[in-house]
């Protein structure tokens, strides 16, 4: 039995895969930005001694907590399914791959759940230089376990430090992997990204609460705080996606062309960019199609005159150095996810943009017309990172290690029933999480800061208020 | 040179048993909420005794997962594939565990709250027990095939060595977890009573389930036959440690007691890894397939990266673990437990 449902091992392997990893990348970012911010703000508030901004800290502590438990638990799904799920991958790359795994555990996991824990229940039994410390500890380790992650990537996405022995990849410098250019720009990329998801959901909760008047003096801070963060992010993920784009020419090309559905290298002598297209897998052209000169050329290679390869055209060299073989990725998914990607990536900094331009007027306490904008942007990185995850992990297929194996030989061969169970239940739980993890954070968000049942008694916020301060 | 994969095997098991060690406990005090908890507030104060501390305890299995990706990346692969329904069914329960102890103060409703409790009752009860039954049919050795893959029925993993396997991990757990509670709670406080009582229970139903475990394995179907004079040690430890558990108890020694119950999980991890050796995943197919600790390990080059990295975080990495048991050593009483009015 090697299908059910029509649905191979391989299928339903690859959609668990992607299932978990993309719920997996809803909570992460959020908790990797969002420790930066609230360090930030209580860094604040141990110079300035203000109770306002300790709560405020505390408040979006709060938030951040009801975040991290299911970026936690997420997590531990993602060290163990290349070994259910991918045994081949597993035997192939383990020297290699399992190492910046290791090293993520070893190196960030530890810290961030022991130092969370002490910011959190030790508040009263620790200084408060220590409380402080804690919480920059726990932003480094979550920036250091994104590293490590995205260093193990980009070694499948662009191998470095490596020699084939006995059919699998063994490591023969360390150095190279950890310094992989990959690596280093798309870790810029995701980081920048992290960034994003946290301040424009600080700056939703924000503008929420001075909206209402409420907590005015502390919100008008974190307001600032974000936007900034904002600003660092939505600058920095469009700036290391351009130089993305131009490593990809080099080392996927196959990828990028997909990116841009460009399936006939152009004649001219520049590459327009497709701005609209309906690419067709069948028919290996595009049905339909908008696009602008010299842009192509400017994107992939910062100038108006230099030409990435078509898809046809790659499709044919890798037969010949690969052998008979689909080496084209299904175009019109990755095409479109990585429109929409780069379509919110400009949106967040158009407003992030139009909110400058407030502060330097003085008018940040009043969010102003765009404020509902600013209520659903919360949304808009999360859209981004799904559709970039999507375009960067389907338009590498059929590789899972770029040039050295392909996804159909990765795959464990388990009983395609045992597959499909673990993917509905993991729908069902993820999509739970997703549900409380929402309704949570907006609960505890809408609430903001107050005495314990004072205006919404079920909300718990026993730490917002020091004991000094009760009357 | 030294023998690195010997190493990282020895630090694998290593690894296995702190997290027994550790999260066994959570695993213990999330089973007995529902029997020693009757108010609010003691399921509070229940909780409190773990919550600054699962997280980190948990993170243990990760790093085990890890290393035995990057050290024994055929062990990883061929493990995780041959046991899949096990791991799956380990890791949703992990997930709800660990946001049924962070989400259930979160909305001060009775209904919420009775839906975390079952949650974490289950979530806490099946991990203990699953991991028995991995261990088991890691010592019983699995269906593989030459090219290290699984080649056995859907519920090969399903016997009676496994369900005793996994029932004695589970009974351990939970007495662990009763006597961390002796520990962990107020001498005074009513729940501590509780808790030596159940540990007596559990500690009698363990001792039964460990025996007939390692009189099915040892005795009757030979499982432990790869032992020499040394390893003896390790099962005849767990036994006598198990003894000293009920003397402790009854004599009121909480501590000697909770280092009774933690070293009898760390010698019985210390056998079953012990037993596995040289082998990581022994055949039933034939010897020839079996994964040994030689032949499923990461070229000497990882492993000296590894040896590298891991002796310079491990010692941190317990280090701070231990400071943060001592920030929170505080005894926990029931009644300060502060309830917000409110929904009930």
């Amino acid at each position: 039995m090697n299908e059910i449902l029509g649905f191979s091992t391989l299928d339903l392997s690859r959609f668990q895969f992607a299932t978990t990893s993309i719920f997996h990348y809803f909570f992460v970012p959020f908790t990797v930005g969002f420790a930066l911010i609230i360090a930030v703000l209580q860094t604040l508030a141990y110079r300035s001694g203000d109770p306002k901004l300790e709560n405020l800290t505390r408040f979006f502590g709060h938030l951040f907590f009801i975040n991290f438990a299911v970026g936690v638990v997420t997590g531990i799904v993602q060290e163990f399914q290349f070994g259910m799920n991918w045994q081949g991958f597993s035997n192939f790359v383990g020297n290699i791959f399992g190492v910046p795994l290791a090293l993520e555990v070893l190196m960030a996991f530890f810290l961030e759940s022991t130092f969370l824990g002490l910011w959190w229940f030790g508040k009263d039994r620790l200084p408060a230089w220590a409380s402080l410390a804690s919480i920059w500890i726990v932003a480094a380790g979550t920036t250091i376990s994104a590293f490590w992650i995205i260093i193990a990537n980009a070694w499948m996405q662009h191998p470095v430090g490596f020699e084939l022995k006995n059919g699998r990849a063994v490591m023969t410098d360390a150095w190279a992997i950890v310094t992989n250019p990959k690596g280093l720009e798309w870790f810029a990329h995701i980081w920048a990204g992290s960034l994003t998801v946290a301040a424009f959901f600080v700056l939703a909760v924000s503008a929420y609460h001075l909206r209402r008047r409420a907590n005015v003096e502390a919100f008008r801070v974190s307001f600032r705080v974000a936007l900034i963060t904002a600003l660092i992010g939505s600058g920095g993920v469009i700036l290391a996606g351009h130089e993305q784009g131009q490593s990809a020419v080099r080392d996927q090309p196959m990828k990028y062309a997909t990116f841009s559905a460009l399936w006939d290298t152009p004649d001219g002598n520049q590459m327009p960019e497709s701005l609209v297209a309906l690419p067709s897998n069948a028919a290996r052209e595009n049905r339909f199609e908008l696009s602008v000169p010299y842009v192509g050329s400017f994107l992939a290679f910062n100038n108006f005159t230099e030409k990435a390869k078509g898809i046809n055209d790659l499709q044919k060299e890798y037969e010949a150095k690969y052998g008979p073989g689909n080496y084209t990725p299904w175009v019109w998914p990755v095409y479109w996810s990585f429109r929409v990607m780069v379509g919110l990536g400009f949106l967040m900094l158009l407003v992030t943009l139009v909110y400058v331009w407030r502060w330097r007027q003085g008018k940040l306490d009043d969010p102003g017309r765009l404020y509902p904008l600013l209520l659903a942007m919360p949304l808009a990185p999360h859209l981004a990172n799904f559709s970039g995850w999507i375009a960067t992990e389907m338009g590498r297929q059929p590789w899972i290690v770029q040039g050295l194996l392909r996804t159909g030989d990765a795959v464990s061969q388990l009983n395609p029933l045992w597959v499909l169970l673990s993917l509905a239940a993991f729908w069902v739980v993820y999509l739970t999480l997703i549900g409380l993890d929402v309704f949570l954070l907006t609960r505890t968000a809408r609430a903001g800061m107050h005495e314990p049942d004072v205006e919404t008694p079920s909300v718990p916020a026993p730490d917002y208020v020091p004991e000094g301060a009760r009357a | 040179m030294t023998d690195l994969p010997t190493l990282w095997f020895i630090l694998t098991a290593a690894i296995f048993a702190i997290y027994f060690f550790l999260d066994g406990f959570d695993f213990g005090v999330g089973a007995l909420q529902p029997f020693l908890a009757r108010t609010e507030a003691e399921r509070r104060a229940m909780i409190r005794t773990v919550g600054p501390f699962w997280a980190a305890n948990e993170v243990w299995v990760i790093l085990a997962a890890g290393v035995i990706f990057a050290a024994f990346p055929h062990w990883y692969g061929t493990l995780m594939t041959a046991l899949y329904p096990e791991f799956a069914l380990i890791l949703l329960a992990l997930i709800g565990r660990g946001v049924a102890f962070e989400y259930r103060a979160e909305i001060n409703h009775r209904r919420w709250r009775t839906f975390w409790d079952v949650t974490s009752f289950v979530t806490n009860l099946l991990p203990a027990f699953l991991w028995g039954a991995i261990m088991a049919n890691m010592v019983r050795g699995l269906p593989i095939d030459a090219s290290g893959r699984f080649d056995g029925s859907l519920l090969y993993s399903v016997n009676t060595f496994s369900v005793l396997g996994g029932l004695a991990t589970l009974s351990l757990f939970i007495l662990h977890g009763a006597t961390y509670l002796l520990l962990r709670l107020d001498d005074n406080d009513v729940l501590h009573g509780r808790a030596r009582r159940a540990a007596l229970i559990w500690g009698a139903v363990a001792s039964a389930l460990v025996l007939a475990f390692v009189y099915q394995g040892f005795i009757r179907t030979g499982l432990f036959g790869t032992f020499g004079l040394q390893e003896w040690l390790f099962p005849l430890a767990a036994a006598v440690n198990l003894g000293l558990i009920w003397l402790a108890l009854t004599l009121k020694r909480d501590a000697l007691a909770f280092a009774a119950t933690g070293l009898t999980i760390v010698f019985s991890t210390a056998t079953i890894f012990g037993s596995l050796y040289p082998n990581v995943l022994p055949s039933t197919l034939g010897d020839a397939y079996n994964l040994t600790v030689q032949n499923a390990a990461s070229e000497p080059y990882t492993l000296r990266l590894l040896t590298w990295v891991g002796a310079a975080f491990l010692p941190l990495i317990i280090g701070y673990q231990a400071w943060n048991f001592y920030v929170f050593r505080q005894r926990i009483r029931a009644q300060d437990e502060k309830i917000p009015g409110g929904h009930d």
